[in-house]
């Protein structure tokens, strides 16, 4: 089962969305079987307009265990913040 | 089912539709209702979760297409429920038994080529057929894209996938001459349905070798009352469907739900 239907990511971009965003996994023998089930799973209600399928081993995750050197935001340093400015109007999805 | 103000059971057409257009729709309409009973019943038994799920959206669709078509010909409860298999109309394709996967695949991909064809058709004319057709082509393309992609997989996979698959093609087309007889009040004469058969050959034809198949041989129309079912006559296992899916109608008559 795990050799022949693999798990696949699916990344689904909604109709007013900008970007792909990880809507689920699911097992499929191939791509373009994945992306036939990931519509039906994922897109029936006209949720998405486009999918992204991904095998799942192809995704490197980054490790809980190295969250504080990965993630800390050196909050102590502000000059690697770029906060001092104004956002100018008009400006969306910032 | 029964209408809500008199509770008592109707059998007259749908005004505005006339006998010959109710009669294809009743012919369209049972086939998809018998198709949809048929993908239902691989609810909980599908080979994983992911093609449960196709098989049933794939019922659904059908269902949906069911209903706005036996409505046009009655009220769509009492023509699914009340009657005998000799009323019935359907393709005696659609009504055979699922089998293994193998079957409903070769099943599903002999229909899905010849209703979305016939669909496309219908949506081209101006004829009472055409808003549902317009909207059902765009399923019955997806309905025979999952066909096509399982038919590629199982004829190009193991010996065995392709010995099963073979043996489903090879045993279901007998059943598909009859996809292609004019029926009543549809509006399609014979030319158009032969076109719509070289169509379909075409169509067929190329998944099979992409496949690495090739259509099945012998007659299309061999066996016993083979292509009767638009005339109510129907094959062994139908009577059995029937049962199970009129029970609890017959059972509990003039129920609401």
């Amino acid at each position: 089962m795990t050799r022949n239907w693999p798990l696949w990511e699916v990344f689904v971009r909604s109709r007013r969305g900008l970007s792909h965003t990880h809507a689920g996994s699911l097992h499929a023998p191939d791509a373009e079987m994945a992306l036939r089930n990931a519509r039906d799973l994922y897109t029936r209600r006209g949720e998405g307009i486009s999918i992204w399928v991904v095998p799942s081993t192809e995704i490197v995750a980054s490790s809980p265990d190295e969250r504080d050197p990965f993630f800390e935001p050196s909050a102590d340093k502000p000059y690697r913040h770029p906060t001092f400015y104004e956002i100018p109007e008009g400006v969306r999805h910032l | 089912m029964n209408s809500p103000d008199t509770g008592i059971a109707t059998t007259t057409t749908t005004p505005g539709t006339d006998a010959s257009t109710a009669a294809a729709a009743l012919a369209l309409g049972d086939d998809a209702l018998i198709l949809s009973h048929r993908l239902g019943e691989w609810a909980g038994h599908a080979p994983v979760l992911e093609e449960e799920v196709a098989l049933a959206n794939i019922a659904l669709d059908l269902l949906g297409q069911a209903r706005v078509l036996l409505s046009m010909a009655g009220d769509e409860d009492e023509l699914a429920y009340l009657r005998e298999e000799r009323s019935f109309r359907n393709l005696q394709l659609v009504e055979q038994p699922n089998g293994d996967f193998a079957h409903t695949i070769a099943r599903q991909l002999y229909f899905s080529l010849h209703q979305h064809e016939l669909y496309g058709e219908l949506a081209a004319g101006d004829g009472p057929f055409a808003p549902l057709a317009a909207k059902a082509v765009k399923e019955t393309a997806y309905h025979r894209d999952h066909a096509e992609q399982w038919t590629l997989r199982l004829g190009d996979g193991t010996e065995e996938s392709r010995r099963r698959m073979r043996t489903a093609l090879d045993g279901l087309w007998k059943y598909t001459g009859e996809l292609f007889r004019p029926v009543e009040g549809l509006g399609l004469d014979q030319e158009t349905m032969t076109a719509l058969e070289t169509r379909w050959l075409a169509a067929l034809g190329g998944v099979l070798e992409r496949a690495g198949l090739t259509l099945p041989e012998g007659s299309r129309t061999g066996a016993w009352a083979a292509g009767a079912g638009r005339e109510g006559l129907h094959t062994e296992s139908f009577g059995r469907l029937l049962a199970e899916m009129q029970h609890l109608h017959r059972s509990h008559p003039g129920a609401s739900w």
